[in-house]
């Protein structure tokens, strides 16, 4: 039965949106806490580990988002592990995000001068207190762009998972257009939900620059 | 005992051998200047000194810490030798004041207030009173360098290691930090400044040390020096520096 394109279906969209940005925010925790551990090897003074991280990365950064999805959710199951649209959503969007995470953090902690690290050396500050006050400080200024920017990016991405029958924003949108008829609209509706979230992660990200003093 | 002992360091940058043997001795209260070509080793020695950068033979003591020593305790020394550099080098997410509290807490462990009291009047007392609360990027060249001298003055050193810090600046901001340096010489400050201000050398420093391709060429009064140079090699410095 095809009916009309109504408020009731906009609040439904809103309700999926919910779980675009719980998916995104399971990935950013998860995949965070992952790519420190991915950062942390990328530059540790031991090369075995350094290549273990570059392997990560590339194999991550090198395959397509929507492969690594099957992988999981249909992958795991041919090995006896069950896994739901969900766990494998949340699963390989942490993966993915880790690889990402892992290289704009260690970017932001080179990019601090090594005359910092020597500022700090010379007033007899000890390794650890000159990373903790003086470089990561600075590293985490200017890290947020970037890493804001991948978020945005890890936002959209959610989408993909509507291709393992998640329902978030996107396949929600599928459904609710193939009951009405009325994509322009849904499609729409999606779209501004989409660039709310968005257009605020980067004016968040604008707000804590502006807080975090560092010379530009 | 001197208050700093180099014998015979060699310091090489993999096959380019950049200090060729070093000895000199420094009493407490000297003030020397260091003079001499771009490459020269300036730097190098300086950053040995105080254990930037290691070297493959020979020894450092200072202020009685042997630096040379594997084990040598390089925080400890830090804090007794100071360094200031050509790029002032302020951590620029923090204030005025923070800069030089930062390792007043960390390093000499005064506790908030104490550590205000301290960066409070070395940053008076290179007139930048007005500006305890600018961030580094709201100041001039000159500003910055003279909060960076203040930053190490503030930890007490014994002794000051200054890198050409005039050498980044504008010409009309390279007095205000003369004059701080000044300042710094009429306390008694023990000062070891690698610089081209041949004026100033000659006027403030006790003695000079030319260096020459890694050695120390000549070692001598600072007037004297500067005005009867023994070998071609500082007279033909010295021409090309001053004209
Ligand atoms: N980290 C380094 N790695 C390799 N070579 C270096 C390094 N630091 C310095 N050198 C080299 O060592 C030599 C001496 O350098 P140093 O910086 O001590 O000279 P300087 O006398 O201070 O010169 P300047 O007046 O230009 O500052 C130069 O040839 C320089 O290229
Ligand atoms: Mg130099």
């Amino acid at each position: 039965m095809i009916r009309e394109f109504a408020d009731a279906d906009i609040v439904y969209l809103i309700e999926a949106a919910r779980w675009t940005l719980l998916l995104a925010l399971t990935a950013t925790v998860g995949g965070g806490l992952l790519g420190i551990v991915v950062a942390v090897l990328r530059v540790i003074p031991f090369r075995p580990l350094n290549w273990l991280a570059i392997a990560w990365i590339n194999l991550i950064q090198g395959t397509p988002l929507l492969g690594q999805l099957f992988v999981f959710f249909f992958g795991l199951p041919l090995v006896g592990l069950s896994v739901d649209a969900w766990t494998a959503a949340a699963l390989s969007l942490s993966i993915y995000a880790s690889a990402f995470f892992g290289e704009i953090w260690r970017g932001s902690l080179q990019s601090v001068s090594q005359r910092q690290w020597e500022a700090g050396a010379a007033l007899g500050l000890t390794y650890a207190q000159r990373l903790g006050h003086v470089v990561l400080p600075q590293a985490i200024r200017i890290s947020i762009a970037p890493t804001v920017g991948f978020l945005v990016q890890l936002v959209k991405n959610t989408s993909l998972t509507a291709l393992i029958g998640f329902v978030e924003l996107t396949r929600a949108s599928q459904i609710i257009s193939g009951a009405t008829f009325a994509p322009l609209p849904v499609y729409l509706t999606a779209a501004v939900i989409y660039f709310i979230i968005c257009f605020s992660l980067s004016q968040l990200a604008h707000m804590l620059e502006r807080r975090l003093h560092v010379a530009r | 005992m001197s208050l700093v002992e180099l014998a015979d360091i060699r310091k090489r940058f993999g096959a380019v051998e950049v200090l060729k043997g070093i000895s000199l001795t420094l009493e407490k209260g000297e003030i020397v200047a260091v003079i001499g070509r771009s490459g020269s080793g300036k730097s190098t020695m300086l950053r040995c000194i105080n254990g930037l950068e290691k070297v493959q033979a020979g020894r450092i003591v200072v202020d009685g810490i042997d630096v040379t020593a594997p084990k040598a305790d390089l925080n400890l020394l830090r804090q007794r030798a100071g360094m200031v550099f050509q790029s002032y080098n302020l951590f620029p997410h923090l204030n005025v004041e923070r800069n030089v509290m930062l390792a007043l807490k960390l390093v000499r462990k005064l506790d908030t207030s104490a550590a205000r009291e301290v960066a409070r009047a070395v940053v008076t007392k290179v007139g930048l009173a007005d500006k305890l609360h600018a961030y580094p990027d709201e100041l001039s060249g000159g500003q910055q360098q003279r909060v960076a001298i203040a930053r190490s003055l503030a930890m007490q050193p014994t002794l000051m290691l200054f890198d050409e810090i005039t050498s980044a600046l504008d010409p009309e901001l390279v007095g205000e930090v003369l004059r701080v340096l000044e300042g710094v010489a009429s306390e008694g400050m023990t000062m070891m400044l690698v610089t081209h201000e041949m004026n100033f050398a000659k006027n403030v420093a006790d003695r000079v040390i030319f260096m020459h391709e890694g050695r120390i060429h000549e070692d001598g009064p600072a007037r004297e020096t500067l005005l009867e140079p023994r070998t071609a090699e500082l007279r033909s410095f010295l021409n090309a520096v001053l004209h």
